[in-house]
This record gives structure tokens, sequence and C-alpha cells, in this order.
């Protein structure tokens, strides 16, 4: 028995989504008594640093047919080395390639499958791991009955542990899978926090009336370190990208600092952004609806509060 | 062009969650239910592609009889036909088993889903369904264009997107703006009535996963008033009150 965990990367770094995967693994290891192996897929710098977040051992897995990912290819190579060290558990992060991976993973492995884990599993009696479900109106737990199991965690769930050193790297060569599939190209939005993963949100709605309005939520945004996202309507129209949509229907995030501005707090909004530790809103309606969601509030008018929020923004993060 | 659509059925998007029995069972009292929003997307687009090459786009659901006004409306929108596996669809490995042993001696060319159910949100059918049957699976994908067989695909990346080729089959799923939903019209409404639902008994799966119970979030304490004169005070106590920033 031993816990496998893929650590994803981008642009040859490993993502934050990662670390927090490895400390989970970690933490669940020292729970049962086993050890960690944390799997490194396609080109990517220090695979050793796997190891001060609780990896015991690191795989590295690498070619050309490695260099894009395919999930194909990944999840068929990752399963091997889980089949090869006998794992029980392998765990991946519960981002869009890691859940593209962990259903085919599951299938390789004939295992147990929970996405969207959001806590530590309950090993006392069974498998026992808790998952979002209704968009995040709520929660379920599930007990993964199978010998081998496969979870993909939610970005920002765990805190990441930094108490380990240095791993040994293992360059590991396994035959890639053949795939129908070529990617031809990739469009990233450098410089830029991605969503799901970004601690700090700052989210704008219809109040702000208009795309052309988005550079201050933008400036807040790059004044707290944010990312930003948008409601529903604001995509529909096409004055945010599709890709910034929160909610039942968009994405589902679980910052540590949800700032909504000039949104009313529909139920659909809530259910993507309700597991936010601390949520803030402004709204120039005391009855918008999203104050009883909110932690802080402010009523008023958008294009007077932000301003000075910005400026206060700045000097705090500059002090 | 056989293409197969994987549809779910769900609570309306305004539902509130609340659940029966201790917490373990989902409370579908006065509950709505609507087809999977996302699946709307797959089957807009499969029909897209289907009805210039004289193709077809079948609909398949697990699920029990209480569905069926969902599948109708899935027909109304031009879907070919419809098959309901007729069980409960406990998990989504279950209902990707259902699917998989379903079609797999059909010759899909393709089998598209949407990116998640809204209720489960489990978001992987369609790796799973892929994996099955040993076609590559596409994730969250907002462009399809079919050309001699060839697929050109766009799908999200987590802070960007990723362009490829891909030949028939595979199975992908749909994200928003993948195209506009279709709107039943008439016609359409009239024809589903006579198109072919089939009734299909369950293949036996064993589940590795069992629900156990439920919880809601814990509500907030209430929320602390800040005046719009003064928003310093609110990045104060996010930094030192919070601790957030
Ligand atoms: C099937 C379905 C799925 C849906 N899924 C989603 C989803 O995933 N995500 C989502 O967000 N929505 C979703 N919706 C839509 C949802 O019901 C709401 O319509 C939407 O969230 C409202 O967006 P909004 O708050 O930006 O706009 P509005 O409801 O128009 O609210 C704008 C707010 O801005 C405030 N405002 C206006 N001017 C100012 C100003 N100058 N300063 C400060 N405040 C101001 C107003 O008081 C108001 O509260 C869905 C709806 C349906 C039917």
């Amino acid at each position: 028995m031993s816990i496998f965990v893929f650590a994803e990367s981008s642009d040859n770094q490993y993502k934050k989504s990662s670390f927090e995967a490895v400390s989970y693994a970690a933490e669940v290891a020292g729970k049962t008594g086993t050890t960690v192996t944390a799997v490194s897929i396609g080109k990517a710098d220090n695979a050793a640093q796997l190891g001060e977040y609780g990896a015991n051992t690191v795989i590295s897995i690498n070619g050309p047919a490695f260099d894009s990912f395919n999930s194909e290819i990944y999840a068929a190579a990752f399963a091997e080395v889980c089949k090869q060290g006998n794992a029980s558990v392998a765990v991946i992060s519960n981002t869009y390639c890691g859940k593209a991976m962990a259903g085919r993973v599951a299938v390789a492995l004939n295992a147990s499958l929970a996405s969207n884990v959001v806590d530590y599993p309950d090993t006392s009696n069974g498998f026992l791991v808790k998952r979002g479900v209704f968009s995040g109106k709520a929660f379920a737990y599930v007990n993964l009955t199978s010998q081998v199991k496969v979870l993909a965690l939610t970005p920002n769930s765990v805190e990441i542990k930094k108490n380990g050193s240095a791993a040994v790297v293992t360059s590991q060569s396994v035959a890639a899978v053949s795939s129908t599939c070529t990617v031809t190209g990739t469009n990233k939005i450098t410089g830029k926090i991605p969503l799901t993963e970004a601690e700090v949100v700052v989210s704008a709605g219809r109040g702000m009336k208009g795309p052309e309005n988005w550079n201050m939520v933008e400036e807040l945004a790059e004044a707290l370190g944010a990312a930003t996202a948008c409601s529903k309507p604001v995509s529909d129209m096409h004055w945010r990208p599709h890709s910034e949509h929160v909610g039942q229907t968009g994405i589902t995030i679980k910052p540590n600092l949800y700032i909504a501005i000039g949104i009313s707090g529909a139920i659909q909004h809530l259910a993507g952004v309700s597991s936010s530790k601390v949520i803030v809103v402004i709204n120039k309606d005391a009855e918008a609806p999203f104050f009883k969601a909110a932690d802080y509030g402010i009523v008023g008018d958008a294009f007077e509060v932000l301003p000075k929020l910005i400026q206060a923004a700045k000097s705090a993060t500059a002090s | 062009m056989k293409i197969l659509v994987c549809m779910s059925v769900v609570p309306d998007t305004t539902t509130k969650i609340t659940f029966t029995d201790n917490n373990t069972r989902f409370n579908t009292a006065g509950v709505q239910y609507i087809m999977n929003p996302y699946d709307e997307l797959a089957l807009t687009k499969a029909l897209d592609i289907a009805e210039p090459a004289g193709g077809t786009a079948t609909i398949i659901h697990v699920g029990p009889a209480d569905s069926e006004p969902a599948i109708r409306k899935a027909l109304s929108m031009g879907a070919t036909d419809a098959v309901r596996i007729n069980a409960e669809p406990l998990d989504a490995q279950f209902v990707a088993a259902q699917i998989a042993d379903w079609a797999k001696d059909k010759a899909f060319d393709m089998i598209l889903t949407g990116r998640e159910s809204i209720d489960y949100n489990g978001g992987v059918v369609c790796p799973l369904i892929g994996a099955m049957l040993n076609i590559p699976s596409i994730q969250v994908i907002t462009k399809l264009e079919v050309n001699a067989g060839t697929a050109t695909i766009e799908r999200d990346i987590d802070g960007g997107r990723e362009i490829m080729t891909c030949t028939m089959p595979f199975a992908a799923s749909a994200q928003k703006d993948l195209c506009e939903p279709r709107i039943p019209n008439m016609r359409g409404i009239m024809a589903a009535r006579t198109k072919p639902l089939a009734v299909v008994e369950p293949v036996s799966v064993k589940t590795g996963v069992e629900y156990q119970s439920f919880e809601l979030p814990q509500p907030k304490q209430g929320v602390r008033m800040i005046s719009a004169d003064a928003p310093e005070e609110l990045i104060h106590l996010l930094r030192n009150e919070a601790k957030v920033i």
C-alpha cells in the first residue's frame, strides 16, 4: 500500500495546487502509515522540491510524447507507475487537466473515484471523503469501497505544508500510449492567476454598467494580487470572457477572499462562490440578497467606492 | 455521422438544496427537474454537425421514468431518437459504465457530454466513457468543427486554451462558448411526441462509491457593514481581522 500523487505543471513550473496535492497525500500517508510517491510528467523544473511538501520519492516521466498535455497519454503513464508501485490511493488536482486524467486513471486502476474532494479522508472506518455537490450549495460524504481510490482534490482546500526536504528524483521511462489526438497550439493567458487557484478573487456584475469600466476592477485585483471573475450576464453579454463566469453554470471557486462588486447575489451565483472563506459585497442596493451571504459589506456606488478602495489597497500592500 | 449525446436531469438552478432522512437523501419535494444546461450545449453542437451531414444525434440518459419530460425536451430540440437506461444514476462511474456498455458495439463517431452535471458536479463522465471505450476524451471544449473525418477542437485549460486535432471516434465534454443552446420550436415539440424513446434495462455494474450523508455549508455569522466613505477600514479588517490579504 502506498500513495501516489500527480504533480501537475504548466510552463515548466509546478502549480500551487500540486503542492497542495502532495501535502494532502503526505497527511493521508502519515495517518495510514505509508509513503508518498510524487509523479511528475513532462518538462518541469526542480522535481526534487516536491520532497519539501512531503513526497518520499519522486518519479519523473519525460519524452517528446509528454511535452504537451494529452489526457490519454498522461493518464496511462500515471496509472502505469501507480500499478507498478502498488498504489492504494492516487491523488490528482481537481483542475481541468487533473479531472480529465482522473476518470481515465480510475478506469485503468479499477478504482473508486471521487472528484471535487474538499477535505482529508476519514479512514477510521472505511475511506470516507467529503466532496462538494450542487455547485457548492452542499457537501456529500462518500465512502470509497474499491481497493484502490482515486481522488481529485479541489484547489485551495487544504494548506500547503512544507516540512520535508528535497527528494531523490528517479527518471522512469514509460512508453507513451498512442493517441489519435494531437495538440497543435496553446493560447495561455500569461501573467494572470488562474481563477480556480486564486486565493483572492475580485468579481463584478452587471452593476459595472459596461466593459469599459472594468479597468477599476482589474486595478483592484492587481493591487490585491487577485484573479478577476464575473457574473453570468456579464459573460453572456461578452463584457468579459466566459472563463471568468462563476456560479452554478460557470466555475465553482473556493478562494480565501471573494469581493463581489455590483452583483445582486442570485442563488445561481452564490452556488459557485459560497465556499469562499471570506466574502465582501459592495452594492448600492442595501436590500441586495448578496449581503446575507457576506462577511463584510459596503452599501455604496461602485463608481465612488472603488477608486478609494484601490487607493487603500495600494497603500496597504505597499507598506 | 452518428453522434451520441449523454444527458443528465438535474434540479432547476433556483432549487434550494435540502436533505431528508437524517441528511442521507436529497429532498426532492417540490423540486423542478430540467435537462442539464451543459447537455443542451452538447446536443445543440451534435445537431449542428449531424444535420447538414444527414447524420443522427441520439440522446442517452441513465435514470428513472420521471426523466421522460426532460428527454422529450431533448427530442424537441431536434435529437433523432432517445435511449433511457432504466436505473437510478448512482454515481458517475455507474452512469458511464451503463452508457459505455450500450454504446460499445454501435460505432458512434463521437460521444458528447456536458462539462459536468450541475447536481453532483463530477465532471468525469466523459473521460470515464473515453477510457472504457478506449477512445480519446477531450474535456471542456469551446469549439468543435469536423472536416473530412478529422475534428478541430479547442478546449479550456487552467489559465488558457488548447487547440487540437482528433480523428473520430472520440468523446468530448461541452463547455459554455461551444454554442448557444437551441430552443425547441412548435414543430420540434410536435415531432418529439412520436420520436422513438427506447427503454433499456441496465447491466450489472459494481460501484465503488457509496453516498453516505450530506451537509449544508455553515451559515454566515452575519455581515459587518462598513461605511462607503471609509473603504480603507475594509482593507484594514481584511488584513488584520480576517487575515486574508
Ligand atoms: C439556468 C440558470 C443558470 C444561471 N447560472 C448562473 C451562474 O452560474 N452564475 C451567475 O452569476 N448567474 C447565473 N444565473 C443568473 C442569475 O440568476 C442572475 O441573473 C445573475 O447572477 C445576476 O447577475 P448580476 O448580479 O451581475 O446582475 P443583476 O442581478 O442585474 O445585479 C446587478 C447588481 O448591481 C447593483 N448595482 C447596480 N449599479 C451599481 C453601482 N453603481 N454600484 C454598486 N452596485 C450597483 C445592483 O444593485 C444589483 O444588485 C443563472 C440563471 C439561470 C436561469
